[in-house]
């Protein structure tokens, strides 16, 4: 039977933030593609990051058009797919690698949709604690969204630069886990700087929102980590963890374990 | 039931706004934009004008007796070949271009499938000096490649897309990656009835001249409406755009011919509503070709321009009550339609335009004699003519 509300603070993620909070630490959120660059080693990898300093693994469900991804994790998808990772494999290899930490499943909406009814509670049950939709934005599909956010699940929302502070609040109200700050116009992909708003952004949203803010879209360095972890109460890195891993998953781990000193000394 | 609600961003279940949240704000000032524009007089006066001294409208309807023979009924064309850049894509492309300047837009995204629209984005920015970026899949651009020649001729920066299938549905996701990046000071002119809100329903309204021009002429040539309107369906744009004129006239039979590709059993088809399921894709919910794991599956067809995996969510709509029928044919016998029109009407159609051409001819016995028919001539065939001569099947 799932719970009622996704906002209730018992999930694993809420949990995990509200330890992170009474600690002074910030989050350091890893994104992973399942299955890549293939699912022995993805799932070294999900347990290899998680035992480097990650706070919260986000999960990526492998699609056909991801629209909202640039280069680097559109190929990861690919590879992905060509080992015939879908959503069902990708829950199965969450529950193989029985992480300690949370885990949010980060997926376009048609794989969810193609899942069928009962793809939540098998998700939840295989040990996914949160659910991020890049293309289910706040108030687009009421019906589907009160699904989403009913089924125990943490529903994390995201927030772009475009975003006006009355739509964060709205965002802020039918979001649960943590807010995902999109730093910067565009896709997903690794960049040089921080986006010159970034400080004004999380001001916004911290006056729109009484949830965790962590930001993402474009980190990739230390310098990054620490330039966001003092603004922000977490940093999503995708892309350039992504990139790492197809490097090798030690190039993964030692990345993670730089994250986290330069998230520590935020 | 079925006459088309106006007032959401839905099409009964279908349509929606299913994009990444960065786009939203964009969407909604579209929306409204879009909504103000049409009830501002200097708007639409300039878009008549437009489409009157550039594109060439109204364009005519031409009878077209020896196909009439061949079907067993008095065939009629809608003759959106004639219109300037040759189909019916520039109706759209001038609107959305007049709204973008209105924004205060000078930069203009696009994706092309067989070019026909790319062209036709390229050609109003030429007109209006707007900057123009134009994504096209890599296979696509060798299919097409005298298109390619024209927009770039006409100033469009033309991007091959090397993703995924390489075709239409690529380019359409790259040109949605790049409005999501440039997104303050860009418009993307999506070319066909599908993507977010209010994407399908502002091209339907910009096509839907098409319908009203077609309902008007039959009426004033015939005195009576058809009894059938046919036209081929990808997205879904030109077919949306004549259906406009009769949708509500339950007396008339719509019906919208998608690509059969190698056969329906075979896989290799674009037939998102006669094979495919609910689903979602660049932004709306509607029929679309994908596996059991909600992957979107490639969509095949010999015409580029209907090779695409989903179609517009107004198209679903019109299916589920089954206000209109959906048909398909194959490669094959829409190289059959293709030669069909050249020779019976001295009009080489695109090879969109003639999977409809194929449908009408495999449909005789279906009309009385007397009846009428009217078919949506999409595009011309030139663009096609290079394809069709390689593939030596010309009968003798």
């Amino acid at each position: 039977m799932a719970s009622m509300s996704a906002t209730t603070s018992s999930d694993p993620l809420s949990t995990r933030f509200a330890e992170l909070r009474d600690r002074g630490r910030r989050a350091l959120v890893v994104y992973l593609t399942a299955g890549f660059p293939d699912p022995a080693r993805s799932l070294e990898l999900l347990r290899g990051v998680a035992g480097a300093g990650a706070d919260v693994i986000e999960v990526g469900v492998p699609f056909s058009d991801p629209m909202a991804d640039g280069p680097i994790i559109q190929r990861s998808s690919q590879v992905a797919l060509e080992h015939g990772i879908g959503m069902r494999e990708t829950l199965a290899l969450v529950r193989d690698a029985a992480l300690e930490v949370p885990v949010v499943l980060f997926s376009y909406l048609n794989p969810i949709l193609a899942g069928g009814p009962a793809v939540l509670a098998t998700a939840r049950e295989a040990g996914v604690s949160g659910v991020l939709v890049t293309d289910l934005p706040v108030g687009v599909d009421p019906e589907r969204e009160a699904w989403l956010g009913s089924s125990g699940l943490a529903f994390v929302r995201l927030v772009a630069p475009t975003t006006p502070v009355e739509r964060m609040r709205e965002i802020g109200r039918h979001g649960s886990g943590f807010v995902y700050l999109i730093s910067r116009l565009g896709v997903t992909g690794v960049r040089d700087d921080v986006a010159a708003d970034l400080p004004e952004t999380v001001a916004r949203l911290r006056s729109a929102t009484t949830l965790p803010i962590c930001v993402g879209f474009g980190v990739s360095s230390a310098a990054h980590a620490t330039a966001i972890g003092r603004l922000a109460d977490g940093v999503v890195v995708g892309s350039a963890m992504v990139q790492a891993a197809s490097q090798g998953v030690q190039k993964a781990i030692d990345l993670t374990g730089e994250l986290r000193l330069a998230l520590d000394r935020a | 039931m079925t006459s088309t609600p106006s007032d959401t961003d839905r099409f009964g279940a279908y349509g929606g706004r299913y994009v990444p949240e960065t786009l939203i704000p964009a969407l909604e000032e579209l929306e409204a934009a879009f909504h103000a524009a049409l009830r501002d007089e200097a708007f639409t006066s300039e878009l008549d004008d437009l489409l009157k001294n550039f594109v060439g409208r109204p364009s005519i309807l031409t009878p077209a007796p020896r196909l009439g023979e061949r079907v067993g009924a008095r065939v009629w064309l809608k003759r959106e070949d004639l219109n300037h850049t040759g189909a019916h894509k520039i109706n759209n492309t001038v609107g959305q271009a007049l709204l973008a300047r209105r924004m205060g837009k000078r930069r203009i995204i696009a994706e092309t499938g067989a070019g026909q629209h790319g062209v036709a984005t390229a050609t109003i920015c030429a007109r209006f000096g707007l900057d123009c970026v134009v994504y096209m899949g890599e296979e696509d651009m060798q299919r097409q490649a005298l298109n390619v020649y024209r927009m770039r001729l006409l100033g469009a920066e033309v991007v091959p897309v090397l993703s995924g299938t390489r075709t239409l549905k690529d380019a359409t996701t790259e040109a949605i990656r790049d409005w999501v990046t440039t997104v303050r000071d860009s418009h993307y002119i999506i070319g066909s009835v599908v993507g977010p809100a209010p994407y399908p329903r502002m091209v339907r309204e910009f096509q839907s001249i098409i319908g009203r021009e077609a309902r008007e002429q039959m009426l004033e040539r015939t005195g009576t409406l058809p009894k059938t309107v046919v036209a081929c369906v990808g997205g879904g744009s030109n077919a949306i755009g004549i259906f406009a004129g009769f949708v509500d006239d339950p007396g008339v039979a719509l019906v919208g011919v998608e690509a059969a590709g190698d056969g329906l059993d075979t896989g290799r088809h674009s037939a998102s509503l006669s094979r495919g399921t609910p689903g979602v894709l660049h932004g709306s919910l509607s029929y679309l070709l994908q596996d059991a794991n909600g992957q979107v599956h490639p969509a095949h067809s010999i015409s580029a321009g209907l090779d695409y995996p989903g179609v517009g969510p107004e198209h679903a709509y019109l299916t589920d009550p089954g206000r209109a029928e959906y048909v398909s044919v194959t490669d094959r016998e829409a190289l059959e339609g293709f030669t069909l029109l050249s020779r019976t009407e001295g009009i080489v159609p695109a090879l969109e335009t003639a999977h409809a051409v194929a449908w009408l001819a495999a449909s005789k016995g279906r009309w009385m004699p007397d009846e009428h028919v009217l078919l949506c001539v999409s595009g011309r065939g030139d663009k096609d003519v290079a394809q069709v001569r390689e593939m030596s099947i010309l009968p003798p």
